[in-house]
């Protein structure tokens, strides 16, 4: 879309525009100039030389075996906490569409939690699962069950995949309660004369009306679990115990910030922006399409 | 509706309610008992006596941690300046890109676009090593302004701003408005409502933020609340409970108040603005 009606000269908006566009490249560009140069060369050890050895750093880093089993691990993580954060939001939301008293009271309190910050929602997991001060903790070494996240790395796994996912119910909340909202009442109505009820109606229905919602989350929450549970893993099991819980972007930390192994993080980096890239183009395209619609 | 209550929606709505509602009272009632208790395992849901910790951690925080007044001060800063910087920027470059022609305009649309594809976790090294070039690191400066930059905001700005009808530029001009009396007098209250959604959506990334604070500023002179919580937590073996939980509930109140207060406008502007 265009305006017809525009204002004249160039000076004023080229002033507008600088100091995003300064930002832009100075922060963005630059770094990621940078990221793409470094992924391609090797240093040697002193620093003083630097050499381009094409895709070199990509193979190690694929015949990494290590890297490998995180990038399984990332996969596997994303998608659990998209999906169990999102099949809750979704209970929520198409029962807090219904016409019930008190509907805007559960609204607001299932709102709120979007303000937490990821590495606080830690803090909060942490005082039900802790080993030693949990309450949830002490009630399942009750029944038995042998209870320690720190040193099982599975449970570590269950863990930062809970603390995560409950971070984006109120995200996901929202936008499936805006989808269900703008699904037109007389559609429902119809279904409802025809005899759909229930689950019926919500599955051949109203679940496929929330397709484009459900698939716009979908992307947002794989880009949430993969980038933004940084804090929370962190705050958790700092991708232990061992490596059970280290995602992509707590290797490159690992790897990078810790270690300070700059070219292999550089190419790690190249990975995540590929893959970001991947994902924001498969959104756009689909948002392109609902608009014609 | 018929006039019966929907007791299956009430139940599953309370359990959702309590799913979030109950963590949290935990917190708040952990922040208040002895911390040896706690660490005992005898946590309760009915608080202490031990209020008196909020003043505690306010003043003398925790073991290596700042006090939790500077860490909220450090934070406020942060969130605010992103906030305000983020749309203040992206109002004008917005305005830039859709109301005038100017050379190599889609050039910097497509420049500042490109951006949603590089949140900060991707390029974690090298914006490091650039900020260190600039002399950025440990200042108040590094630790915001690679954070304003924004192409979401841009990009939901120059929606609104192409939403506005063609007759009311028209108009504008005849009175003899010019470009800025344009912006200032005419589309700024237009896209009041947005200019607010988007400062909840800010204001709360901005105050969230971890990864970068934890990067650029080592000096804990400049540590946000969210990274304090982690360093207390850190230190493991003699963590003060009550401490970490007091921080948690004072590190939670400035943006859930903000998400509260302006709930309509941020849930509006969120679902619209798509992000």
């Amino acid at each position: 879309m265009e305006r017809r009606t525009i204002f004249g000269g160039w000076a004023l908006p080229a002033a507008f525009v600088l100091p995003q566009l300064l930002l832009t490249v100075f922060f963005f560009l630059w770094p990621a100039g940078e990221a793409i140069y470094g992924s391609l060369t090797r240093q040697d050890a002193f620093g003083l030389k630097t050499q381009f050895i094409g895709f070199e750093n990509f193979v190690d880093l694929f015949e990494d075996p290590l890297y490998v089993e995180s990038l399984w691990r990332t996969v596997y993580f994303c998608a659990a906490v998209s999906l169990l954060s999102m099949s809750v939001a979704l209970l929520l939301a198409v029962f807090a569409d219904r016409e019930i008293a008190g509907r805007g009271f559960y609204r607001t309190m299932l709102i709120w939690p979007y303000a937490i910050a990821p590495a606080v929602a830690a803090v909060l997991w942490i005082l039900l699962l802790h080993p030693q001060i949990g309450m949830v903790a002490h009630g399942l070494k009750a029944i038995g069950v042998v209870w320690d996240y720190k040193i099982n790395g599975g449970q570590a796994m269950l863990v930062v995949i809970l603390a995560s996912a409950w971070k984006q119910v109120s995200y996901n909340f929202i936008f499936f309660l805006a989808g269900l909202q703008s699904i037109p009442r007389s559609v429902i109505e119809a279904a409802r004369m025809d005899g759909a009820r229930g689950w019926r109606r919500f599955r051949t229905i109203i679940f496929p009306l929330l397709a484009p919602t459900t698939f716009f989350l979908l992307v947002v929450n794989l880009v949430y679990s993969a980038f933004d549970t940084f804090g929370t893993i962190q705050a958790l099991t700092q991708g232990g115990p061992g490596k059970s819980t280290e995602t992509l972007v707590v290797k490159v930390y690992r790897d990078g910030v810790v270690n300070l192994d700059l070219g292999g993080s550089s190419a790690q980096s190249v990975v995540l922006m590929v893959g970001i890239v991947v994902l924001t183009v498969v959104q756009f395209r689909f948002l392109g399409k609902r608009d014609k619609t | 509706m018929n006039g019966r209550t929907d007791w299956t929606a009430h139940i599953v709505l309370s359990i959702g309610v309590l799913l979030f509602v109950l963590p949290l009272w935990l917190v708040f009632s952990a922040s208040t008992q002895d911390p040896a208790m706690i660490g005992r395992g005898e946590l309760s849901f009915i608080p202490g006596s031990g209020i008196g910790v909020y003043w505690k951690v306010l003043t003398e925080g925790a073991p290596g941690v700042a006090p939790v007044w500077h860490l909220l001060m450090v934070s406020f800063g942060m969130a605010i300046s992103i906030a305000i910087g983020k749309i203040v920027i992206s109002v004008l470059s917005a305005y830039a890109i859709a109301f005038f022609r100017f050379p190599f305009r889609l050039v910097c649309f497509w420049t500042i676009f490109f951006t949603l594809m590089l949140p900060v976790e991707v390029r974690i090294i090298p914006t490091y090593s650039v900020m260190a070039g600039f002399g950025l690191i440990n200042s108040f400066t590094g630790l915001t302004l690679p954070l304003i930059a924004s192409a979401t905001a841009t990009l939901l700005f120059r929606q609104t701003f192409l939403a506005v009808p063609d007759e009311l530029v028209e108009a504008a001009r005849m009175d003899g408005a010019g470009p800025l009396r344009f912006l200032r007098d005419i589309l700024l209250p237009v896209s009041g409502a947005n200019i607010a959604a988007l400062f909840v959506i800010l204001f709360v990334y901005g105050w969230n933020q971890y990864l970068w604070p934890l990067l650029v500023a080592t000096d804990s002179r400049l540590d946000t609340i969210v990274i304090g919580i982690v360093k207390m937590i850190g230190a493991d073996t003699s963590v003060e409970w009550n401490r970490v939980m007091a921080t948690a509930v004072l590190a939670m109140l400035p943006p859930v108040a903000v998400v509260l207060l302006m709930q309509t406008w941020f849930v509006k502007g969120l679902t619209e603005g798509d992000k």
